[in-house]
This record gives C-alpha cells, structure tokens and sequence, in this order.
C-alpha cells in the first residue's frame, strides 16, 4: 500500500490546489491587501492605510447597504421559515390518519413538486418575470386586476417605501419550496409513535407543532436558519436585475453586494475591496452568533 | 372523518362520568381537525398558485403581440404569436447565450467532478503530511463571500491571459476562464461533501483490490468511484444547478468588447430585459424567459428526485 503513494497523492492533488489557490485562496488574500490601497486597476497600488474605511463609513449608501442586508437577515428567515413550516406541516401531519399511520394531505407529492420548482430557476430569471409581473401600470398581472377593482397601481419597484418589500417577497417566493422539502425530510424523521404519544396526553394540532414537531426540528431549523442569513448576504443577483437603476429608487433596495459590484465596475478596485471586507466580517458576526446562541442539547431519536 | 385520536380515545378503558366530557372533547377535537385540515388545504394550493400563476402568465405573455402586452395584463391573446420565439431565438440570441451556457457547464461540471473527487478521495483515504492542512483550505473556501474575491479575482484570469501559449484561452471574456473560475469555486463544496462521502466506504473491498494489484490510480477509477454512485450523482446535480444559475461570475468576468458572442443563459436574460425597453420588442423577452423556463421545467419532471435529494445534500449532511 505505501508503495507509490506520494507521488499518486501529488499527481491526484496537483491541479485540484493549484486551480483553487490561484482563483480562490490567493483572491480572498489579496483583498484583504488591496482594500488597504488605492488600486485602480491601471496604475500600481499604493497603500493608503484605512482610507478606503473612513470614505466607506461616511457613504450614505454604504449606511443603507448595511441597513437593507440586516433587514433581510432578519425579514427573510422569519417570513420564509414562517411559510415553509407551516406548509410542510400541512403536507405532513394534516392529512387524516390511517391505520395508524399519519399520513400527508390529499397531493401532498404534487404541492412538494411545485413548491419545490422555483428553487430550480436562476435568480435571473426570476428577476425578469417579476419585473413584468409587477409592472406599475395595468399591464402588469398584479397591478392589472388591481386596476379593475379601481385599486390605484403600486409601484412595486418605483416606490422607494415598497421596493425592499418587493425584494424580500420574491427572495421568500423562490425559497418557500426548498425549505419545504427540508422540513419535510426533517419531519418525516421523527418516530410516529412520539406523535401517538402526544396524541394520547389530548394534544391538538398546535401544541403537537409547539410542543413536538418544532423542539425536534430544531437542528433542520437550524442548518435553514444559517442557509437564509447567507442567502441575506447576497441577494445581489436579485437587486441588480430586478429593481429600477440597480438597487434603487435612489438606493432604496441596494444590498452590499451591489455596491462592492458597482464600485468594481467603476474601477475603484481599492474600494470595492474595502466593501468587501465589510461584508465578509458582518457574515463572520453572522455566523458566530448563530452558533453562539444555538448551543443547545441535543434531542436524540 | 375519523383520526387516530377518536380510534384512540374510543379504546381506552372509559370511566364512568368521564365519558361524557370525553364525548364532547372529541367532538371538539374533531371539529378543531376539519378546520385545520380546511385552513391547510386552501394554504396548499393558495402556496401552489402563487407559484405557477406568475410562470403561466409569462408562457401566455410570449404568444401576445407588443400592444396586447401593454393592454390589460389578462387579456388571452387573439392569435397565438409563435412568430415571438424565432425572433428571441435568433433575433435576440437565445439560441446562442443557451449553447454557450451548455458549453461552459457541460465542460466545467466535468471538471469540478473529476477534480474535486479526486481531491476528496485523496484526502479522505490517504494519510500523508499536509492533508488537513489542505482539506482544511477547501473547507475555509465556504466561509467567505465570492463578493470579497471579486475584484482580485479579476485581475488574476485577466493576468492568467497574459501566459503564453495557453493564455488566449483561459483569459478575461473567454470561455475557459470562466470554466476555471467555475470549477475552483465549485471545489469547497464538492470536496467537502465528497471526502464525507469517501470516508465511509468500506475498507475490505478497496484492500481486496490492492492484494489483486490494482494501482491506487485503478482502484480509484474502478472501484470507488462506482461505489460513491450515489454521493456523485447528487453533487454533479447540485453543480450543474449552481453553475447553470451563476451570474456574479459571468457578467465580471465576460464584460468586455465582444464578449457578447460567449455571454451565458443568465447574462443573456438580464441584457434582453434591459434592451427590451429601447428595442421595444417586449413579445422577445417573453418568448425568451419561457425559453430560458421550459428545458428547466422538463428536466425537473424527469429528475425531480434526484434535483431535490442534490439540492438539499448540503443541508441534511
């Protein structure tokens, strides 16, 4: 066995590492460098110490940036999560038992087959047939029968107010699905008879989902929990296709992404990173309080 | 409708007196169920409508004609304008944004599956000095965002077209730069999942292989990698997906002069919606969208199975 195993472990890893280190690694390293400088793209860097910090921390839209990823982070989690639980609680337990056995709504497979579909659409896509669907006017197909009702048309993405909303709505329409499936599997572990149980002690459908389906749960919920904080983080795809001037009205919607995105395009590439940086350590903070306050025993079953 | 809770109840020993208040119990609980269940069937296919409505109307919108567009948004169209998807085919490029995203995705998937198998395998079943060191790399490659990277990321496939020989090809706005830069960023994930994968194959067979005279290189190809089926097919899916969908990627590292003609699906999309507006072919856009929707919603009928078990490996590791 240990003859010829260095050099088939190298021969195996080589390209692998090199591919990553000069895309992904040495990348990652360099920003943290080039945030420190007044790198244009053209010119050599020169290292301009925290300036890139100080102009970013007096930029109302960096403000507004950091606003509107935090709402999400706390917005898209709740309502996706609020969704997807019930749903799939629906799809599992809400059917009538037979033989025992609990078994899911009448089409559960068809809803989780539709649920799930969005998820497999690329952010762009979905961007463009919301932006149509949700034109101001009554040509859109929500502002259409609005119309009819003599209901005046929304500016789902004109109006500074409603855009952020309109942004996390089609955000939670395209993830509901997947959570869905993710619960479902998550629920589908739990043991029927921990459900006979409480059935016995006379708990109704919501204490069952209080009192057992949730606490059990609770490591999928968890693990969705972290996926969407991430998701919350990004969203660039989403702003820059979707709403008016990329991340407007006036930066009514634009995320963090958009903005290290915009300033890359303009060439500040010192800046860009700067931004960067700021997003990579509001994820750290993310990251590390999740898993600081999720400490919890664990329920084995 | 009976529930286990009635069936449940009905057998228990009864107790005189409690009897009654077990009747009534039940008959509220009976009622608290049909009520739920009601509530939870109309959230169901509420859910279920508001996730097809906006895809119908898109397919119905690429048979109208522009004025129908920007009539009354639920007018049927009055005659079916199929004319709209040569136009976005060909007029509009469809046809060949999808090919180039086949391409890249074909050949970069394949990439990130070989690489990152073999990466996994090795670190997984081989002691050697450096290992975690390495696998600890890939791993740290999940915890930052790709926005971080982006501007450096940049500058190096702008200077790997500047090697010799092979740098025409790996450059900014060519296809086998981004196929690269797809393929490392595809690596954490697949590595990471793929040595949890590897690390539970049994032992006794890969020895029997061994004993028999396989090379480490044979016994890869021809034994674990058959093995690891399952593991492989799940994360190949979740690749195509992610990379298929990618966009950050494409629109940084494809914007130069004449890149047009290597632009991907998504770029494609997002650059006919902004030049729908002044073109004011608005029927095109449609047509497109449910061009770009249609194969998707084909190869989720036919592997809606192992999309969803792909999408969802990560999160039930």
């Amino acid at each position: 066995m240990r003859h010829g195993k260095y050099p088939f472990v190298i021969s195996f890893l080589a390209i692998p590492v090199v591919l990553y280190v000069i895309y992904v690694i040495g990348p990652y390293a360099q920003a943290f460098y080039l945030a420190l400088t007044n790198y244009n793209g053209f010119s050599a860097p020169t290292f301009v110490g925290f300036e890139n910090f100080t102009r970013m921390f007096h930029n109302d839209l960096f403000w507004k940036a950091v606003q509107h990823n935090l709402f999400l982070l706390v917005a898209l989690p709740l309502v996706t999560m609020a969704i997807a639980l019930f749903l799939s609680f629906m799809l599992n337990v809400g059917g009538r038992s037979r033989g025992g056995v609990r078994s899911g709504v009448w089409g559960s497979k068809f809803y989780r087959l539709v649920f799930f579909f969005p998820q497999v659409l690329a952010v762009v896509i979905v961007a463009v047939l919301f932006q149509q669907i949700l034109r101001p006017d009554a040509s859109g197909a929500v502002n259409g029968p609005l119309h009819t009702l003599g209901v005046s048309p929304i500016g789902f993405l004109t109006n500074p107010t409603v855009a952020m909303w309109t942004v996390l709505a089609v955000l939670v329409w395209q993830a509901v699905g997947f959570y869905v499936v993710l619960f479902s599997a998550g629920m589908s572990n739990i043991p029927q008879d921990i459900y006979e149980a409480a059935d016995l002690d006379g708990a109704g459908r919501f204490s069952m989902f209080f009192r057992v389906t949730l606490p059990l749960l609770f490591d999928t919920v968890q693990v969705a929990w972290v996926y969407l904080g991430i998701a919350a983080f990004d969203a660039f795809a989403l702003v820059q296709v979707l709403t008016v001037e990329q991340g407007g009205p006036d930066g009514a919607t634009t995320v963090l992404a958009n903005e290290v995105y915009k300033n890359f395009l303009q060439s500040k590439a010192g800046y860009a990173s700067a931004m960067g940086v700021a997003l990579f350590f509001l994820t750290l903070t993310f990251a590390g309080l999740t898993v600081r306050l999720s400490r919890r025993e664990r329920v084995d079953f | 409708m009976t529930t286990i809770r009635t069936d449940v109840s009905a057998s228990k020993p009864p107790t005189q007196g409690s009897a009654a208040r077990h009747a009534a119990t039940r008959t509220a609980r009976r009622r608290e169920v049909r009520l739920l269940s009601g509530l939870g069937h109309l959230a169901l296919a509420l859910w279920a409508l508001i996730v097809l409505v906006p895809i119908a109307w898109t397919f119905i919108s690429s048979l109208k004609t522009g004025p129908e567009i920007f009539g009354n948004a639920w007018t049927m169209p009055k005659v079916l304008h199929f004319d709209n998807f040569s136009r976005a085919w060909t007029k509009a490029h469809i046809g060949k944004y999808m090919i180039n995203s086949i391409i890249v995705v074909s050949l970069s998937t394949f990439g990130t599956m070989l690489f990152g198998s073999m990466a996994a395998y090795v670190l997984a079943r081989y002691k050697f000095w450096g290992n975690r060191l390495i696998y600890y790399l890939f791993v740290s490659g999940l915890a930052f965002p790709v926005f971080l990277a982006i501007t450096p990321l940049f500058f190096a496939v702008k200077s790997m077209g500047n090697l010799p020989v092979i740098g025409p090809w790996i450059g900014l706005d060519t296809r086998g730069g981004l196929i690269l830069v797809y393929i490392a960023y595809s690596l954490p994930f697949t590595v990471l999942f793929l040595a949890a994968f590897f690390k539970t194959l049994p032992d006794s067979i890969a020895e029997a292989a061994i004993m028999d005279g396989a090379s480490h290189t044979r016994l890869f190809f021809r034994v674990m990698l058959p093995m690891a089926r399952s593991g492989l097919v799940s994360i190949t899916i979740f690749n195509i997906l992610g990379q298929w969908n990618q966009y950050l990627l494409p629109v940084a590292l494809l914007q130069g002069q004449g890149a047009e003609d290597r632009w991907v699906l998504t770029q494609g999309i997002a650059n006919i919606s902004t030049s729908a507006g002044y073109e004011s072919d608005w029927p095109a856009l449609f047509a497109a969208l449910t061009l770009a929707i249609l194969p998707m919603i084909v190869m989720y009928a036919i592997f809606q199975r192992q999309i969803q078990a792909g999408l969802t490996a990560g999160a039930l590791k």
